[in-house]
Parts: C-alpha cells; structure tokens; sequence
C-alpha cells in the first residue's frame, strides 16, 4: 500500500472517531444548561441530580474528543502537507480562530463546571455551562466553515496555483455553510437525545425506578420527536443546495448514471462502477426529480456527465441510504415514544428496550452522512482547487502504517472502553439514592432563605 | 484591513513571539501537570487521589496551548510545521498516543470499578512519561535542525530526560504548593532529587547546544552580547541554588512560602527558554528556515491576528480567573 492510500485511511479512521464525541458535547452543553435552569427554577433537587450525570458523560465525551483533536492538528502537516501549502492562506486563519474563540473558551470553563460549584456563586456556574454550550457550539460553527468552504469554494483568487483569500465573509458563509451548519447541529442534537434517552430506558430496564431517568427520557424523547421533522427539512434543503453545486455527488448518492428526465428515486441497488450500471434496483418511478427538483419530469444530470470527476458511487449511495434509514427510524421510535408520553402512560417493555438499542443510533447516522458528503467530495480536497492525491505526504509507507496501526489499536480499545463505561454508570446509578441527605438539606435551605440563593 | 501597516517583517517578529509564548505557557503549564502524571507513585492509591485531584479542574486548558502552538505553527509558519512533523513522524505519533493514553484515563479512573481503577492510575502515568520523553527528544532534534546523525540522536536523548527532569520538577514544585501532609513531604523529596537532576540536565544540554551551530557558539562568545547573555544561565543557577536552599528550609516553616519553589521552576523555565530563543532567531527551524521564509500570506495572518489581538487577552484573564477560583491546597475531586 502507498502513503497516500494510507495516510486517506488514518485520516479517516482520525476523524471519524473524533467525530463520534463532539456530536454527542455540542447539543449536550445545551441539555446541561437546560437542567441547571430548570435546576435554579424549580428547586427540586432531581434536575441536579439529572445534571451531575449527564455532566460526567460529558466530561469523558469532551475528554475523547479533545485527545483526538489535537491529533488531527498534528495530521494536516504530516500526512496532508499540499493542503496547507495550497490553501494554507484560507484553512489556517479558520483553524486559528477555532482554537482562540473557542477550545480555550471550552476547556476553561469546563474546568469551573466540572469541580466548581462549591467555589463559585451559583450563577457563574450556571453562566459556565452556558459559555461551554457556546464553545462547543463556536467550535461547530468554525469548523463547518472550512469544511463548507472545502465543498463550495468563493472569495479567493488563484495565483500560481496557491489560494489567496480575498474577501473573509464570502469565505466563511459559502454557499453550502449555513445548510450544512443546521444539518450537523441538528445531528447533534438528535445523536444527544437517542443518547440520554437510551441510557436512561437502559437505567430503567435495569431496575431504576426513580424520578431521574423517567424525566431525563421524557426531555429526550420530546426534543427528538421535535428536532427529526425539523431535520429531515434540512437535510432536503442541504441536498437541493448540493444539487446546484455539487452535481456529481447528488448523482451518486442517487445511484443515476445518465442524465435523466423523471429520475426515479433507488431505494436498493448495487451500483458497479466498471459496467456504469446498477443491480437489482427497487426503483419509486419519477421520485428522486420528484424530491430534488419538485417535479415529475425535472432533470437530473447522471454520473456519466462528470466521468473521471466523479466520487467512488458505492459508499455515498449506501452511506446515504444509511444515513436517510436511520432518520426515519428515528422519526418512528421517537414519535411512538411522544404518543406514549403524551397520554402519560409508561413505556412498554419492547419500547424501553428499542430506545436502549438505540442508544448509540446517532453516531451511526452522524457517520453515515459525512460520508457521504466528504467521499461525495473527492476526488477533490478542495472542489475544483485541489485534488487530494495533490496534497498527500512523501513520507515512507512504513512511518504511516506504524502510526496507523497504533491508532486503530487504541481507538478501538477507546472506544469499546467508552460505551463500556457509560454501560457502567448506568448500572452504578440505579444503586444510588434518588435523594443524598446533602441535597435534601440544600434544598431545604433553599426554600427557606429568603434570597433563594 | 486592520493592520494593514504592518510589514510583513513586524507581523514575521508577532507570529514568532505568538508562537514562543504558547510554547512557553504550554511547557509550564502541562509541564507541571505531565511532571505530576510522570510522579504518580504506583503503589499508593491515596497519593495518586489527590495527586490527580490537583491538576483537574486545569488539564484540558493546559493542553489547549499546545494546539495553539501546533496551529501557530501550522498558519503562519505551513512550510516549517510540515517539515518538522514529517522529519519527527514517529516521535510525534508516540508523544500523541501518550497524550491519548493520559487524556482519557484521567476521565476513565473515575468512574470504573475499584480493580480497573489501577490500570487507568498506570496508563496516566506511563502516558504522560511516553508524552515528556517524546516531547524532550523532538526539541533536541528540532534543535539541531532535524539532523539526524548518531550525535543529533544522542543529544536528543539527552534532551528526553532533560525535559523530563524538568516535568518532573515543576510537578513536584506544583504539589509542594497544592498538597498537604505526606503527600506534601512525598513532594519536597521529589523535588529535591528532581533539582539536582534538572541542574546536570541544563549544565550538559547547555554545553551540548553549543557545540551544534557555529552562529550560536559566535553569539555566546561575541561581546558585548556575550557578556549579557551569561547573565541568563548565571542567574539560572543562582535561582537553582537558592530554591535547593528552600527546599531544605520550607518544610519547617508552617506553610509560609509554599509558592516559591513553584515560581522559582517558573523562572528557570522562562531563563531556559530565553536563552533557547535568543539563540535561534531569526530561525523557524535552527539554521534551516528563517521566520521571513516560511512565513504564510500576510494578509491572512493580519486577518488572523484582529482574532489573536481580542482573544487572547481574554484567555489570559479567564485562565487567571480559573486559577483563583481553585487557589490554595486541592480538595477532593467531586464531580458536581
């Protein structure tokens, strides 16, 4: 194997681990910050008991998360040098300003919200969940940016093939930023909710009772049951705004080879790159120009257009279908859950159950669409500026296979560690008390002191 | 464009001081808390408690400042981050899983089973040494310009345990200031071995750095600068000899006074570090890349640096503000 194919696994492997923790910290700082409010408005103590969970699984997600950062930092140089040498004048500043507006904003704070709340006015450490929730969030917003910029290049000019930005605003809301910007925060916040509902139907099912789970569900299922519709919006809007910009890979996570009037839409097939065809197709007649371009007979241009510029078909036509088959999974499991809610009856035991299986649903969905949108990208880097056999590293194969296999070998470890953990902390959980004489105490306190502090 | 009167020299001088101070912040503050990881004495369960209860609430900050300094690295100077990483490949990719390996157990020890507890305590330590050692012997072979002949790997490796050494010590100074008890003793005895360890290390890196670029040796042994530069190391070990004096005494003393090793491993830390710079520039990589020639698109960096000019006054406050609020001896790691 040659470095460049090596260097594409590990920076793969690379991210789509690192991946797996900020979509589970982005919407979780909001969910943190929710029950400390509800924790100051409500005094009853269940809200904190909920929070100092639900902030120790943040904790080890934002501990992951931060270890496989930094090696990604490392990785632009070593094994992408062409990137930073060709568009080094666009990435770096974005980088940099992820780093100063929000990794020290994060990483700060988070120290007071982890182990402050004995040292600080109640009101800071409500104002450093918060300010966390927002670095998580600033980080998103940073990152998004290059990586929309990487899809929908503007506002630089070329000159002897380096990358000169020209004007900052149309760099960082390029046309498919603020698409992809509500998509992933929506992922998140959908990753976090199967999250909190999942552990908490798996609590029950291992015998916890208490008020905690039972409430922590309920705000996670709702907010799921909200924010999937609400997904499902944006992800089509996300898809009309790549059709306009990135043909070829609409084309291929449609599986359409030649541009077609009344494209149908491909439920199943195996598309096979040698012959330019697809195999047992299930075909909905008309429906993929139905859905992208709201019109029975709209064209759509097929992959044969684009030959030699087109994306590997295969894994964005089944990340795609992943992806959409995991939403409306989603969609159904938290939808029936909202019903049961709604009329204030308990889960089934089937229910309980299906919400614990899917505890984990939204790292695979999360996944499933980045690759689809970054294998949807290539062979480009940089769409049209660079191409990624262009930016890769001289170094010898065997460094690359050396650091490779040492991070597959951890990563795994990691992260059969990490579910097992949280596994863990639900089985520990069920054990303790609903109410600590401590907090039983402060809440009394609370309510008696005037000043309700 | 802001800044748009700056030479593209002025913002070369801003970038590389940038980099050197985040360099700097990250050396001492994960210095300390690598240096505490690398002491955790493996057979003592309460030590490791509270040692690790020292360092919480700052770890994750403290490690932002080396991806500040990496990204530094990788925005103004592109050509020098790829050819440092790639000439250092493999002991970047150690001291990374070290990073991983100390990063994640701290979290893990936390909250799994009594028996799984240890193995978490050991892959901290062993992580965080992994981390030093990689880390000392990246800056001796960075130093001697990413040679990589039998000499350049010998100092490197002497650069290994002398980063360590240093770690260590500032670890150990750390601990004097925020432990108690036995543990507070266990420190003294630390970092007193720990100072004539890190003494011998400055002595022979010194040494052994002069004899690697001729324009460094002229520097040392020209006058006048020579004269101001013996200044550095002179008062080095004036601060040395004078904290192996307290350390001697402090225990004694009823808790007075307890910051100073502290800050004296602060200073030799900054010395060290001066010297280091003032030798080398104009030089990105040592007498191979100047600043001027690696450095990226100046309208970028003045972008960049409206951010730098705003921010990081603001992370300085924050982060002063984070050590106040855990100031004096370290309690009980809580989660709340």
């Amino acid at each position: 194997m040659d470095a460049f194919l090596l260097s594409r696994l590990q920076f793969a492997l690379n991210i789509s681990f690192h991946i797996l923790f900020p979509t589970i910290t982005m919407a979780m700082g909001w969910f943190l910050f929710y029950f400390k409010l509800r924790s100051n408005i409500s005094d009853h103590p269940v809200w904190m008991r909920i929070y100092r969970f639900w902030v120790r699984v943040f904790a080890l997600s934002f501990a992951l998360g931060v270890v496989s950062g930094v090696t990604m930092s490392f990785q632009f140089g070593t094994n992408w040098p062409g990137f930073m040498e060709k568009v080094g004048n666009v990435a770096g500043p974005l980088l940099g300003y992820e780093v100063l507006t929000a990794f020290f904003l994060e990483a700060t704070f988070l120290g007071i919200m982890l182990f402050g709340i004995r040292k600080v006015p109640n009101w800071l450490h409500t104002a450093a969940t918060l300010i966390v929730a927002l670095g998580t969030t600033a980080s998103a917003f940073w990152i998004l940016a290059l990586n929309s910029w990487m899809q929908t290049p503007q506002g630089f000019e070329l000159v002897d093939g380096v990358v000169y930005a020209k004007d900052w605003s149309a760099i960082i809301f390029n046309p498919s930023f603020p698409y992809r910007f509500v998509h992933m925060m929506l992922a998140s916040g959908l990753t976090a909710s199967f999250l909190i509902a999942g552990l908490s139907a798996y609590r029950m099912l291992k015998g916890d009772d208490k008020i905690a789970p039972k409430l922590a569900l309920k705000t996670a299922t709702y907010t799921a049951a909200v924010l999937i519709p609400l997904q499902i919006f944006a992800g089509d809007m996300h898809g009309l705004n790549t059709l306009e910009h990135q043909p070829q890979k609409v084309a291929a996570m449609e599986g359409l080879w030649e541009t077609t009037e009344g494209a149908p839409l491909l439920l199943f097939a195996i598309p096979d790159e040698e012959s330019r065809e697809n195999h047992f197709e299930i075909p909905i007649p008309k429906g993929a120009s139905l859905i992208l371009t709201h019109e029975m007979d709209g064209e759509i241009k097929g992959l044969n257009e684009f030959e030699g510029e087109h994306p590997p078909v295969a894994p964005v036509f089944f990340g795609f279908r992943v992806m959409v088959g995991m939403g409306m999974l989603m969609l159904a499991v938290s939808w029936v859950g909202s019903a049961y809610l709604l009329r204030n009856k308990t889960f089934p035991l089937w229910l309980k159950r299906t919400f614990a299986g899917m505890a984990f649903s939204g790292w695979v969905a999360t996944l499933a669409g980045w690759y689809v949108t970054e294998i949807g990208r290539q062979p480009y880097l940089v769409s049209g500026v660079l191409k990624t056999q262009d930016a890769v590293t001289q170094l010898p194969p065997a460094n690359v296979v050396f650091s490779f296999t040492l991070y597959a070998v951890i990563y795994a470890v990691l992260l059969v560690a990490y579910m097992g953990t949280l596994m863990l902390m639900c089985r520990r959980a069920v054990e303790i008390e609903e109410i600590s004489t401590e907090e039983r105490e402060m809440a009394k306190a609370a309510k008696m002191s005037p000043a309700n502090t | 464009m802001l800044f748009e009167n700056l030479s593209t020299e002025t913002l070369g001088d801003i970038y590389i001081g940038l980099l050197g101070l985040a360099i700097l912040i990250y050396a001492v503050l994960d210095g300390y808390d690598l240096g505490v990881g690398v002491l955790l004495p493996p057979r003592e369960e309460k030590f490791r408690d509270d040692m690790i209860a020292s360092i919480g609430p700052y770890w994750d900050a403290n490690e932002t400042w080396l991806v500040l300094g990496v990204g530094l690295l990788l925005f103004a100077f592109p050509e020098a981050h790829s050819d440092v990483l790639q000439a250092l490949y493999i002991p970047a990719t150690l001291m990374l899983i070290g990073l991983i390996l100390r990063g994640v157990s701290f979290d893990f020890r936390a909250k799994v089973v009594q028996v799984q507890k240890r193995k978490w305590d050991l892959t901290f330590k062993y992580g965080s040494l992994l981390t030093t050692l990689a880390q000392g012997y990246m800056l001796g072979i960075y130093v001697t310009g990413l040679r990589t002949d039998l000499w350049a790997q010998g100092f490197a490796l002497l650069a290994a345990f002398g980063v360590t050494a240093a770690y260590a010590f500032i670890g150990s100074c750390w601990l004097i200031l925020k432990a108690e008890n036995n543990l507070q003793a266990k420190a003294y005895y630390w970092a007193r071995r720990g100072l004539g360890v890190l003494a011998g290390g400055i002595i022979a890196v010194s040494i052994a750095n002069l004899t690697l670029h001729e324009r460094v040796q002229e520097l040392w042994f020209s006058a006048p600068w020579g004269y101001l530069l013996m200044g550095i190391p002179i008062a080095c070990f004036a601060l040395l000899v004078l904290c192996g004096v307290l350390l001697k005494k402090l225990p004694d003393a009823g808790g007075k006074g307890e910051w100073l090793p502290f800050f004296i491993a602060l200073l030799v830390f900054v010395l060290c570090f001066a010297a280091f710079g003032i030798s080398y520039y104009p030089y990105v990589i040592p007498g191979e890349l100047t600043v001027m020639d690696a450095l990226s698109d100046a309208n970028s960096l003045r972008f960049l640096l409206v951010g730098v000019v705003i921010v990081v006054p603001c992370i300085l406050v924050y982060t002063a503000m984070v050590y106040k609020i855990f100031a004096g001896k370290s309690e009980k790691l809580s989660y709340y």
